[in-house]
């Protein structure tokens, strides 16, 4: 970069001070979560404690052992929960990353009536959150028929603003136009174009898009459109078991545990990409 | 004149014509935007001014809703004020720490820079937090209070999570503890994207330090990240009741210390099904969170210059 060979306007005793701060500081960010698998460990003689300890001194099952049988204790069957939750990220992810991008493909490429105005839409939407039109909402799905079932929960999400802002920008920088224009002139279908030369192209935007979608829909508590137990969410049982009281940290810990490990690791798995998808959205002048 | 515009009607229907797949393939998405992103916001400001039990018919009603929500409802203006205070503080706070981490981290080497940034990012994606309500126990079993007692500095534990005068300031804590989401990531893509060969220019131009670096090359290069994560951060801090319910157990909390309009909302959407009221509160947020969003586009645009 420089010269010779030191970087410009910086200084060894300020890059080791920030390098320091900065592991102190993702420390205490990550601490209760460490805490958290910790504590899961730890057996009931050890959460209760004085003064209590960070890391269990003899780690137990237990905590995962109990919470297992109080599920399967519940009326509904713990694995109808697990199976409710997978399906509702599974089937509101691939939906959404399907309609994002099928809508973001014209979008990024070609120039047509209405597109910009759209896409300027979509900036919009991002500046109000769900909480504004859940009320509308839920009197559409009354209307459909939806109440007690899982599409409340995923229709509404298929057309997250979020998937759109990602996947167009990224589009634009990563598909040469081109390619889609020799296709074109080969008689290739649109459908095939979209399918067979645009998304294996902008694979990082989909593993973001698939981040962002996990992270939301595992986590998906209660709904104000769901009654039926049988269709209640991993999250929503699990919440009902903490809130039995501080008895039951050991196993709350073990829930927490649950929760958050398949969105943190879904997240390891696509973390370059996220990166490289996010560098090229920003809401533009 | 009417002849042009009706020529100039007659293209665009041949331009759209020409595109009819583009629409097709915007449909699937576009149907379910409209249904239930968009139309329910006008949906939701008409019905503020009804009278609405589900039941019967909407009954128009003009602003008594709204005057029911300023000078009748107490807790409302609770709700109001508590957001406020969260989103004025938490919002920019977050903002900020999402920007300064994100700078610093640009620093490091990639593999060190994955780690660090996976440890900042972890709380936001974690989604839990119930571990605070172990830490923050108000008997001496909880971490405060045991570390508190032991240093003699308090003679019994505290009752953080039902004393008034801790719920609000424990919250915020915790909302900055999760602050760093999207807006981070898009800080740490976007520093990564700029131009290392304007840093040399600048040091030619007269730049002696990080910080002038950081101001006239850095932040202008960022500028489409700097406005979006404008957005997630201020349309995010507007919305913060799972966050409060998590912590607490009931979102009510003592004396509704921590009671926020997207708790507000649903008590009367979800619970109480006095819709046109709820819609109300909804229209309010709205104009809240699109004020404030548009206000601070104008502001951050002005960034560098």
């Amino acid at each position: 970069m420089a010269k010779n060979g030191k970087r410009l306007n910086r200084s060894v005793q300020v890059d080791i001070a920030i390098i320091v701060v900065l592991c102190v500081f993702a420390a205490f960010m990550v601490m209760p979560l460490i805490f958290a698998i910790a504590s899961s460990f730890k057996p009931m003689s050890e959460i209760f404690i004085f003064p209590p300890k960070f890391f269990p001194m003899k780690p137990t099952f237990q905590n995962y052992r109990d919470l297992f049988s109080l599920m399967s204790n519940s009326w509904v069957p713990f694995s109808r929960y697990g199976f409710n939750t997978i399906f509702i990220t599974l089937a509101g992810t691939a939906g959404h990353i399907v309609f994002a991008s099928m809508c973001a493909y014209p979008l990024a490429l070609k120039k047509f009536p209405g597109g910009k105005g759209f896409f300027n839409l979509i900036l919009l939407a991002l500046m109000f959150s769900g909480a504004v039109t859940t009320v509308p909402n839920y009197m559409t799905m009354a209307k459909l028929g939806w109440v007690d079932t899982y599409w409340p929960v995923i229709a509404p999400y298929l057309a997250s603003p979020l998937g759109l802002f990602l996947m167009k920008p990224f589009i634009e920088q990563n598909v040469p136009i081109s390619l889609i224009e020799s296709a074109q002139t080969e008689g290739v279908s649109e459908w095939q174009i979209f399918w067979r030369i645009v998304m294996p192209l902008v694979k990082p935007a989909w593993l973001t898009l698939i981040v962002f979608s996990v992270q939301n829909l595992w986590s998906m508590g209660n709904s104000m459109y769901i009654y039926d137990e049988q269709l209640k969410t991993l999250n929503f049982a699990m919440s009902q078991i903490v809130s039995g009281g501080i008895a039951r940290a050991g196993v709350g810990s073990a829930v927490s545990v649950i929760m958050m490990s398949v969105p943190i690791a879904v997240f390891v798995i696509a973390q370059t990409n996220v990166v490289e998808t996010m560098a090229t959205s920003g809401i533009k002048e | 004149m009417i002849a042009l515009l009706g020529r100039k009607l007659q293209l665009n229907l041949k331009e759209i014509r020409k595109n009819y797949s583009c629409y097709l393939f915007m449909a699937p998405f576009a149907l379910c935007f409209f249904a239930f992103v968009i139309l329910p916001v006008f949906i939701a400001i008409y019905y503020s001014f009804t009278y609405f039990d589900i039941l019967e018919a909407p009954v128009f009603i003009g602003m008594k809703n709204y005057i029911r929500l300023f000078f009748e409802d107490g807790l409302f203006l609770t709700a109001l004020k508590n957001t406020l205070l969260i989103a004025v503080i938490t919002g920019p706070l977050g903002y900020l720490l999402c920007l300064i981490v994100a700078w610093l981290i640009n620093e490091l080497p990639p593999f060190m820079r994955a780690i660090v940034t996976l440890c900042f990012y972890a709380p936001a994606i974690a989604n839990v937090y119930f571990i605070w309500s172990i830490i923050f126990s108000g008997d001496q079993y909880g971490y405060i209070n045991s570390i508190l007692l032991n240093l003699d500095l308090i003679s019994s534990p505290i009752q953080f999570l039902e004393d008034k005068a801790y719920i609000m300031p424990i919250a915020i804590f915790i909302i900055i503890w999760v602050s760093l989401g999207t807006s981070f990531l898009s800080f740490i893509a976007g520093l990564q994207g700029v131009d290392r060969t304007l840093f040399e220019a600048g040091a030619v131009d007269g730049i002696r330090n990080r910080w002038q670096e950081l101001w006239f090359i850095t932040l202008p290069s960022i500028r489409g990240q700097l406005l979006f994560a404008a957005v997630m951060s201020i349309t995010g801090s507007f919305t913060v009741g799972g966050v409060i319910t998590g912590l607490f157990g009931d979102p009510a909390t003592t004396d509704y210390a921590a009671w926020t309009l997207a708790q507000h909302l649903e008590d009367y959407g979800g619970v109480r099904f006095d819709m046109g009221y709820a819609c109300a509160i909804a229209t309010v947020m709205f104009i809240l969170m699109f004020g404030c969003n548009s206000a601070v586009q104008k502001l951050l645009r002005k960034v560098g210059t």
